[in-house]
């Protein structure tokens, strides 16, 4: 049963009780906070900034400093294709070409159906299977540009099923 | 107790993973226990062998048979056929692991004969979620040797004799770092690991926290009785999932048997660790810049000195080493300084562990004594380029380092050498490229990436490798000028005098080195507008040799632009202008007709 905006605003409160004690726990709780929203909206920005007595621009500087927060919701599968060294010589940059021409979007950017959120990511440590993407937690590997039409099919069908 | 009469260790690092060991462990466990098994077999889910080309890894003992690439299809049989009558499956063997039809053992394959592991000794050997594995393996003895029979200031002796560099990259003496931190006054004080494994290409330090994360909390343990503290913080990248929920395993079983915690080995020394997760900035892995993370800030870096030995971590003496650098102290403290000393060369001691990807053949995790040649690394136990490709260059030292030519390949290597090179150490990826990758591009990918994660505090770092960027991609898509290459040599110059932190003096060293030996490859594409590797797209165009097509069409029809025409059984021509410069054609064509350059 998803949660639905109150109660995921209770779940923030208690992260932020738990953990506001501690040392250095703002990023921990930004950390928690996008787990819980899935991004971090502006509203819930300002409610951490409450939560912890801070200016909202200190939550806003480290929610733009490092990649991993997002500010827009990201789409139901989240495509990683790794730019790393080992997948860069192996042609990752001409399967990045095939995925945007797939869905029609660039990279950083969310297909308008919502299913969809392209990214080109920092080295996923898997140099063995390069070039390497992910679909949330479902690891592609020594991939070619071929493969891409069949493998996002694979998640567009399974959306109609 | 059930005597168990085989193991089976399946490799659970990272490669191994993605390529589905989990579905061989799930296999492995359901069919066992099918056939009533599970009490005389133990699966064992292991870290990294290293040979990540081979994965999933499945090696089984007692007759050490070493499996390659299986799949779970492949369970049943070897089941069936190994555990239940005894007989190897010869054909799903890492190929070189038979020789006239017996076993050879591990040390003897060319991808291990070589390599010394000691800061992975225990990966692959243990389960790194059971602490008793880990001290059926000396595990914890280093630690209670330090808190029991040796001063603090004899920890730090040993450390220091026996010349142990920081693995991160710099190579700062990690006894020295002790030392200072040792030597400031404080009621208060930080041990801190950096997990934070930016490199691109660089994997060793996830391997050693999937394969054995306790070696880390020993280690950490070890140096906040040397320094006098009591906390310790683990900053790992949220991008390694594997790795946060084993150390977090790891943490707590060891708070359990009381080697975390209060009053450790029943002594006044007490010492706990916390992990704290990474967001994703490459600028982190710069000491002061990691430190402000942990406080919860931008991880901007800060002017040194102070250094973080006097002031660093909320204000407090802190020092901070790399995951790999405290993987080799429990073995020093345990075998004494003289045994790490008497490995490596005169000013680099003991072993690196080096990440081996790009176009090479064995590609995974090795383990060499310092001084070891990189012909050795890249042909003896990499097993060269793939597909008979030439080898061009082996980049190390991720965005900070520099690509190492043919030329070079005799260079021992070790920190001092791999500097005067022109490339550095740094965490110990290393990439090879062959004949097709161009260089000129390889630099603008390096500066890409800086240019990115450049924190932009500092001007230098901000702006110039900004323009670096931008003239580097003028030269790639064609428009290089005159002078170009002049320009970008006085900014790498200011940049590297002049910027803030690690991250810009060295952002520019992939500009650098490869100017330094490939400088024709600059030449050609400013003035002759030529990609001599024909990778980079603007400067090349696909040709079709009329006597070699044979008119099979077959390119025509796998061309995605259609842009190849021609009759059935004519020689068929491309449209450039139409072009897209994929190279499927290449691909498909049987007959080796078509060329690009």
């Amino acid at each position: 049963m998803p949660m639905d905006n109150k109660e995921k605003f209770e779940a923030l409160d208690r992260v932020i009780d738990e953990l506001k004690h501690e040392q250095g726990a703002l990023m921990p709780i930004m950390q928690r906070a996008q787990e819980i929203f899935g991004y971090l909206p502006e509203e819930v920005q300002s409610h951490i900034a409450k939560g912890l007595d801070i200016p909202l621009s200190d939550v806003y500087g480290v929610a733009t400093f490092y990649a991993q927060f997002k500010l827009k919701p990201i789409g139901k599968y989240n495509i990683g294709i790794c730019l790393g060294t080992a997948c860069y010589v192996k042609g990752a940059q001409l399967v990045l070409n095939r995925l945007e021409e797939v869905l029609g979007v660039k990279a950083g950017e969310t297909t308008p159906d919502g299913l969809f959120t392209l990214n080109a990511t920092r080295c996923l440590g898997a140099c063995g299977l390069a070039p390497v993407m992910m679909v949330n937690d479902d690891v592609y590997g020594r991939l070619t540009p071929d493969q891409v039409p069949g493998i996002i099919a694979k998640y567009r069908l399974a959306e109609k099923a | 107790m059930d005597l168990i009469r085989a193991h089976v260790m399946v490799c659970g690092g990272t490669g191994c993973t993605s390529s589905n060991s989990a579905g061989v462990i799930a296999e492995f466990e359901r069919l066992l226990a099918e056939k009533g098994m599970d009490n005389e077999v133990k699966v064992v889910r292991t870290g990294c062998f290293g040979l990540c080309e081979a994965g999933p890894v499945v090696i089984i003992y007692p007759e050490g048979a070493f499996y390659s690439h299986v799949k779970v299809t492949d369970v049943p049989r070897i089941v069936e056929e190994h555990l239940i009558k005894g007989r190897i499956v010869k054909d799903l063997l890492y190929k070189e692991a038979i020789e006239e039809e017996k076993i050879k053992s591990l040390d003897k394959v060319d991808f291990y004969k070589k390599q010394k592991r000691v800061a992975l000794r225990n990966c692959g050997v243990i389960d790194p979620e059971n602490i008793d594995e880990y001290i059926a393996f000396d595990g914890y003895r280093a630690l209670g040797k330090c808190i029991t029979e040796m001063t603090r200031k004899e920890v730090i002796d040993v450390i220091l004799k026996s010349g142990l560099r920081g693995r991160g990259g710099a190579g700062f003496p990690t006894g020295l770092k002790w030392r200072f931190a040792y030597n400031s006054q404080s009621d208060k004080k930080y041990v801190c690991c950096n997990a934070d494994e930016g490199d691109p290409g660089a994997f060793m330090d996830r391997s050693v926290l999937e394969g054995d994360p306790h070696v880390v909390l020993e280690a950490m343990a070890i140096a906040g009785y040397a320094i006098g503290s009591d906390q310790g913080y683990i900053y790992c990248r949220a991008e390694y999932p594997i790795a946060v929920k084993r150390l977090q395993i790891a943490i707590n079983q060891a708070r359990e048997y009381g080697l975390l915690g209060k009053n450790i080995f029943g002594t006044d020394f007490s010492f706990d660790i916390e992990v704290r997760l990474g967001a994703g900035a490459f600028v982190c892995g710069e000491e002061t810049a990691l430190m402000v993370s942990i406080e919860g800030n931008r991880g901007e870096p800060r002017p040194r000195p102070p250094f973080p030995a006097v002031k660093g971590l909320f204000g407090k003496p802190t020092i901070l080493n790399n995951v790999e650098t405290y993987a080799n102290v429990p073995q020093i403290i345990n075998k004494g300084w003289e045994w790490f000393a008497s490995m490596g060369t005169e000013k680099s001691k003991g072993t690196k562990v080096f990440a081996l990807g790009g176009k090479i053949n064995n590609t995974g995790l090795v383990e060499v004594p310092m001084g070891t040649t990189l012909r050795e690394i890249i042909y003896d136990i990499g097993g060269g380029c793939p597909n008979g490709k030439k080898f061009k260059a082996a980049q190390t030292g991720g965005p900070s380092g520099g690509c190492i030519p043919a030329s070079q390949l005799d260079v021992q290597i070790d920190y001092d050498n791999l500097t005067a090179i022109g490339s550095m150490m740094g965490s110990g990826g290393m990439i090879v490229m062959d004949e097709d990758n161009c260089m000129v591009d390889i630099a603008r990918f390096f500066l890409d990436f800086t240019v990115d994660e450049s924190c932009g505090k500092c001007a230098p770092c901000r702006i110039g490798t900004k323009r670096m960027l931008e003239i580097l991609d003028r030269i790639v898509n064609g428009q290089g000028r005159d002078g170009d290459i002049e320009k970008l040599e006085e900014l790498a110059t200011t940049i590297k005098s002049t910027a803030l932190c690690g991250l810009g003096q060295t952002a520019p060293n992939p500009v650098l080195s490869t100017l330094k030996y490939f400088r024709d490859e600059y030449e050609a594409h400013i003035y002759e507008k030529r990609c001599p590797a024909g990778q980079c797209k603007a400067l090349v165009s696909y040709k079709i040799d009329p006597d070699k097509c044979k008119g099979c069409t077959l390119c025509a029809r796998n061309c995605p632009a259609n842009c190849i025409s021609g009759r059935v059984r004519e020689p068929h021509v491309i449209d450039n202008t139409k072009c897209l410069k994929c190279g499927t054609c290449i691909e498909k064509c049987r007959f080796g007709a078509i060329t690009k350059g």
